[in-house]
């Protein structure tokens, strides 16, 4: 507890044992009263003071006042014990959410404990404990077993295990050696490792995911501005009804204290407190459980857009596909030996995909790469072409297929490899998921040819596709999906797909980890390239909505109710006030629920 | 340029969004978001006026909640 939360759980504990000891005192009339006023102003005062205040500045629909008008109204009619008892109640009300807000606040952010304290950095032979912060691009940082890596770097001496699990939500730790790139947040598991900075803190990866999760918050849907206008409309509506319940029915039925009574009761009510805190909380804690699993979702908009997509339009290569080539088919092995000889010379990714696949090759010389075509070098006496169909019309061999590497020796044809990206091994379920979620389409975007766009879409079983589009072509298509008036996801893997990301309802960039422009270009970021996180991402989503639901409705009926039966004289102030701080405590309850998600 | 203050301490939700309101109207201010949730005021204004603009935001949260601060 803080230490305002201490006064004020002290100033309850007085006023209670005060109002006790009032209640059983032989005194009668306006001495009662008086000593009743005791305990009411010690756990009341700041609230009186507070509606002074608003009085004086013109806010009159406010929390403050509306206590203080009915706890002062009740003393005005006699009703001590009530008065005092409303204030109690409400200040422990107010003591509660204050505690619990605090808490998941809390909770929240240790989900997010991905911060790292110090960082060992090289100067002068030695290294010396330095803030992240102060940390220079080119810095050596010792980076010790149990700790974060504190910013972006190469690793430049030794070999280790690391967490990437709080960044990434990936469980299996990764294995890092001398040369590759590591990011910030992620812990260093069983031996220490160097690392070369190539970020400075507030650049790198760890810094820019804090930052992105801080403005989270920020981001206001659509049911968070419902209930601020919900509010703007609901506390003068039940005052205006509160003054008709005291003056009108005593015209025609008598007995005014009864009426006022009962339209104090109404002042009770009125306060929106339980919606204006819940809504906005239980969305924190949706973003929060989904960060906790590697997913970031920049607004409790894009949280709503999620729960609510009909149609998901994916890219291609490193959503649906693992986005590494391997070789799928080949004429023989002596087509196979032949292109791998040459290959093993170039770095081009279709290159090294026939290089894994070949057991033997055969020693070249001369090899020479032309570029955007194929290779070429003498194996033995023949000279070999390796490579596209433009470089078999310039070695003067006659093809007349595309989207395969062809193999020529001594001015004759030997054979084909085909080559292509790997379908995720989960993305047909995936896609068999989002439809059982409610999503109506999945369609891929993708610039690649006919034939490779066509498996992929049989394998993974989707439910339209557009091949060969420029990125250009794909903002066009997404727009003309997108006029069917439909929420559109688009999800891809943030390279060069920034524009589409943009222009969707709700763009996500997957595999994102380290890609400031993927990051900054979508509205939901996936840690990892793995495609399911878009079903789990669904479910959180669908789910905060629905605590959210809950709570709107059950808060508004009871209030309603409450109001009813106290109109009806079946409720007094002490119901009333369970309606007010009971409902508000029950419904912030509600929503810890999202911090399990 | 968008910045992030961290409150100490926002007491209630519906003040939150009157402080906001009120922050929202100083000159300057392009947009302006109070979180009662994360206890943040989130800023975005011209990086030179960040001073003046964040001694008005005091003033205004002042009149709102005496006890509440803007921690620099």
């Amino acid at each position: 507890m803080s230490r305002r939360q201490k006064q004020n759980l002290y100033r309850i504990i007085a006023a209670t044992l005060l109002f006790i000891g009032v209640a059983f005192l032989p005194l009668e009339g306006l001495w009662k009263a008086a000593l009743y006023l005791v305990p009411y102003f010690i756990v009341g005062f700041d609230v009186l003071w507070g509606a002074v205040r608003n009085i004086a500045q013109g806010r009159i629909f406010d929390e403050n006042f509306l206590m203080a008008l009915a706890t002062v109204g009740a003393f005005a009619i006699g009703e001590y014990p009530e008065a005092v008892f409303v204030m109690m109640f409400f200040q422990i009300g107010e003591l509660f959410q204050n505690i619990a807000v605090g808490k998941s606040r809390k909770s929240i952010s240790s989900l997010m404990d991905i911060a790292p304290e110090v960082a060992f950095v090289l100067r002068e032979g030695e290294f010396t404990e330095v803030f992240p912060q102060e940390v220079a691009v080119g810095d050596i940082i010792l980076v010790k077993p149990g700790e974060k890596i504190p910013v972006d770097g190469i690793v430049v001496e030794g070999e280790s295990d690391i967490d990437t699990s709080a960044m990434t939500g990936e469980s299996v730790p990764r294995f890092v050696s001398a040369g590759q790139l590591v990011i910030s947040g992620c812990v260093n598991m069983n031996s220490p490792i160097q690392i070369r900075a190539t970020k400075e803190y507030d650049e790198s990866t760890v810094a820019k995911i804090l930052e992105l999760v801080e403005h989270s918050a920020m981001n206001k849907g659509k049911y968070e501005s419902f209930i601020t206008r919900f509010a703007r409309v609901y506390t003068p509506c039940v005052v205006l009804l509160a003054l008709l319940v005291a003056f009108v029915p005593p015209i025609f039925f008598g007995e005014l204290t009864t009426w006022v009574m009962r339209a104090l009761s109404f002042l009770v009510v009125s306060c929106p407190c339980a919606l204006v805190i819940s809504v906005p909380l239980s969305f924190f804690g949706g973003i929060g459980s989904a960060s906790r699993r590697g997913v970031l979702v920049k607004g409790s908009n894009y949280l709503e857009l999620l729960a609510k997509c009909d149609v998901v339009v994916t890219d291609k290569t490193g959503t649906l596909t693992t986005g590494k080539l391997s070789v799928t088919d080949y004429t023989d092995e002596e087509t196979l030996k032949y292109a791998a000889s040459l290959e093993r010379y170039s770095n081009h990714p279709v290159a090294k995909a026939i290089v894994e696949k070949a057991t033997e090759f055969f020693e070249a010389q001369n090899v020479k790469e032309i570029a955007g075509k194929g290779m070429y070098g003498v194996i033995g006496t023949k000279e070999v072409f390796v490579g596209n169909k433009a470089l078999m019309e310039t070695a003067g061999i006659s093809c007349n297929e595309e989207g395969a590497i062809f193999v020529a020796a001594d001015g004759k044809y030997i054979g084909k490899i085909k080559v292509s990206d790997q379908v995720k091994a989960n993305a047909k379920d995936t896609v068999e998921k989002l439809r059982t979620s409610g999503v109506k389409k999945v369609i891929m975007l993708t610039g690649d040819g006919k034939e490779g766009a066509e498996s992929v879409f049989d394998r993974a079983g989707l439910d339209e596709m557009y091949h060969s589009l420029l990125p250009a072509d794909k903002v066009e298509k997404l727009e003309e999906i997108m006029q069917s008036g439909e929420n559109v996801i688009y999800l891809g893997d943030g390279i060069n797909d920034a524009p589409v990301l943009k222009r969707a309802h709700c763009g996500i960039a997957m595999g994102a980890v380290g890609s400031d422009a993927a990051i900054e270009a979508s509205d939901v970021v996936f840690m990892n390239d793995d495609i399911s996180q878009l079903t789990e991402s669904i479910k959180i989503a669908k789910k905060t909505i629905s605590i959210v639901k809950q709570n709107i409705i059950f808060s508004i009926a009871v209030k309603v109710g409450v109001l009813v039966l106290t109109a009806l004289g079946f409720a007094d102030m002490w119901q009333a006030v369970f309606a007010d701080v009971g409902v508000m405590v029950i419904a912030v309850l509600n929503t810890l629920r999202t911090l399990k998600l | 340029m968008k910045k992030v203050f961290k409150l100490d301490e926002v007491d209630c939700a519906v003040c939150a969004s009157n402080m906001e309101n009120g922050i929202k109207k100083i000159a300057g201010v392009e947009s302006a978001v109070v979180s009662y949730v994360t206890q943040k005021l989130l800023i975005e204004c011209d990086e030179n006026e960040v001073d003046r603009i964040v001694d008005e935001a005091q003033k205004v949260i002042k009149k709102i909640d005496p006890r509440c601060r803007i921690v620099r």
